[in-house]
């Protein structure tokens, strides 16, 4: 199983990138870690180039919408993997919806191509430096992010489906 | 290990403007691509020199609409993604759940997912495979091993009663237990498939004008694999033993012996050959969870979860507390704790990952899937370039890309 514990990791980064990242394990035994946006493209080259720690697979991007949250309305979550290491590391980065843009990770994973259009699709995300940033699952005409909360998955005059009729 | 970037900067490529390309438009409708695909090619006459893909034509939305559903309707949409193994779908959202709430599952129904599983993974496998063949002109071979996909369908028509859109199992487990005819059925499959797929191995995998077409066509380094995010068949056809059965075993996949084949080059007729390995180690599989369940005997078939698992009907109709229980389940009415699972299994043609949000609520706050062949047919114009137009037919067939689950 994984080779490779929290400390190990959080002391690996602090000694060769200089700046400390702390990294909780979650009850369901994932490594988290939350990180400035500055800090994100120069982080995951370290992690990808890295001999020791070796995270040179990306298995997942995507965003989540958090309305309520003011000021970090969208978390863009980045799934990394260590096959040597048998680890996963999950990296979490806040963006304001005035100004929703991140740094590309093209540059260093060519699976992020996809990804990243596909977070743009749907959430509107501006991957700064992208080749070929434009829709890839919706229509290029469509003028909405469909997966934000604002868009209700029905129509929100309906009244037959609402909670009240359920006594919820 | 390089970057993607140090990688596109060491190919240096001279602009040939006295060159005409042809563009040609492969798809979305074209009877050699298995789905709806539509690849814009510029072509030098019959050489591929560049391409594009347009994808989701039959995207639905199903991460939008798993937002508002209880987790058992979720269970209808992962079947729509990859049809070709929708029971291994089907056991990854449950596991995915499970992980959320909590849930311990008793070995038996380990068991019993683990044979389903690989019974799928066989089904995906020769589909793939046999398809392959046809698209290299052996028809031959296709209908003589296709109606052992339809044999595993009875199979799945005993367990749960559908066929393609299985929509199998309850959080916990199964909704009723293996009959006989499911034994009767697998041990069938256990004793004439082998033969017949034996058969087919030989007319392919030795066979001049197959090993020509194939060898060499398709083929992508371990480097670039990693980099396309490539997992399943794929990845193991470059070299890579990365398995999750065996990586991150879930469902008590360790106490199952078996190998994983790797291939050396990660072209066509590796991505074939390793397919039909693993179909030859999923019976082996099969074979020792038939024998493991048969030994537990009858009994076991679901956790003991009342909040998530349906009470028996004729409890139902007789049992106060089981009629409010079977009402708050089927309306989806209770509330999952708070936090975040990323749960993946080994789908058929790759890691198929649930990245699931819950806040609270009865329903998920985000559902990612993350679908295999949505990352690595990325790689696809890389792969296919300089090739000739047949052969990127070929080498599409083999990537094993099923549209559902591209556009989700």
């Amino acid at each position: 199983m994984r080779t490779l514990t929290k400390e190990q990791i959080e002391q690996h980064i602090s000694d060769h990138l200089g700046s400390p990242l702390s990294i909780t394990e979650d009850e369901y035994g994932i490594f988290n870690t939350t990180v400035p946006l500055k800090q994100l493209y120069q982080l995951i080259l370290f992690l990808f180039k890295d001999e020791v720690l070796g995270f040179q697979f990306l298995t997942d991007i995507c965003a989540v919408h958090y309305p309520d949250n003011k000021g970090n309305e969208f978390a863009v979550v980045y799934h990394l993997q260590s096959m040597q290491n048998k680890t996963r590391l999950r990296i979490k980065i806040f963006v304001p919806l005035e100004k929703p843009e991140v740094p590309t990770l093209t540059g260093i994973y060519a699976s992020a191509n996809w990804m990243e259009r596909e977070t743009y699709d749907f959430f509107g995300i501006q991957f700064l430096g992208h080749p070929n940033l434009k829709r890839i699952l919706n229509m290029d005409e469509m003028s909405a992010f469909p997966m934000r909360k604002e868009y209700p998955l029905e129509d929100p005059t309906r009244e037959d489906k609402a909670d009240f009729q359920f006594g919820r | 290990m390089k970057t993607n970037l140090d990688y596109l900067s060491e190919i240096h490529e001279p602009e040939r403007p006295e060159i005409p390309y042809t563009t040609l438009n492969l798809g979305p409708t074209h009877p050699a691509t298995h789905g709806i695909f539509q690849n814009v090619l510029k072509m030098d006459g019959e050489r591929i020199v560049s391409g594009e893909q347009t994808i989701g034509y039959i995207h639905r939305a199903f991460e939008k609409i798993a937002e508002r559903r209880p987790f058992y309707q979720i269970t209808p949409l992962t079947d729509r993604m990859n049809y070709c193994s929708a029971p291994i779908n089907n056991t990854g959202w449950m596991l995915t759940a499970e992980k959320l709430l909590k849930i311990k599952v008793p070995k038996r129904v380990d068991y019993m997912r683990v044979l389903v599983m690989e019974l799928a993974r066989i089904t995906d496998h020769i589909i793939c495979n046999s398809i392959l063949g046809v698209d290299t002109g052996a028809l031959t071979g296709f209908t003589y091993v296709y109606q052992w996909r339809e044999f595993v369908y009875e199979i799945y028509e005993e367990i749960c009663g559908a066929r393609l859109t299985t929509n199998m199992g309850r959080i916990g487990g199964f909704e009723r237990d293996f009959n006989p005819i499911v034994f009767e059925k697998t041990k069938k499959f256990l004793k004439e498939f082998p033969v017949i797929w034996k058969q087919f191995e030989n007319l392919l995998s030795r066979n001049r004008i197959f090993m020509d077409r194939t060898i060499d066509t398709g083929a992508i380094s371990v480097e670039r694999a990693l980099n396309y995010g490539f997992t399943g068949p794929n990845l193991r056809a470059c070299g890579i033993d990365y398995d999750l059965r065996t990586a991150e075993p879930y469902c008590s996949y360790e106490d199952f012996e078996f190998d994983v084949p790797v291939g050396t080059t990660g072209d066509t007729y590796d991505r074939f050959v390793v397919r039909n390995e693993e179909i030859w180690q999923s019976l082996r599989i099969i074979e020792q969870a038939l024998d493991k369940i048969e030994k537990m005997g009858p009994g076991e078939f679901h956790a003991d979860n009342d909040h998530y698992y349906l009470p028996p009907k004729q409890e139902v109709y007789k049992n106060m507390e089981a009629l409010i229980y079977h009402f708050k389940i089927i309306m989806g009415e209770i509330d999952a704790p708070v936090g975040e699972v990323y749960n993946a299994v080994e789908g058929a043609n790759g890691e198929l990952g649930f990245y699931l949000i819950s806040d609270g609520g009865r329903t998920p706050y985000r559902l990612h899937f993350r679908r295999p062949c949505f990352i690595y047919y990325q790689a696809y114009p890389e792969i296919v370039k300089g090739q000739l137009l047949s052969d990127a037919i070929v080498v599409m067939s083999s990537l094993n890309v099923i549209a559902g689950e591209l556009d989700a």
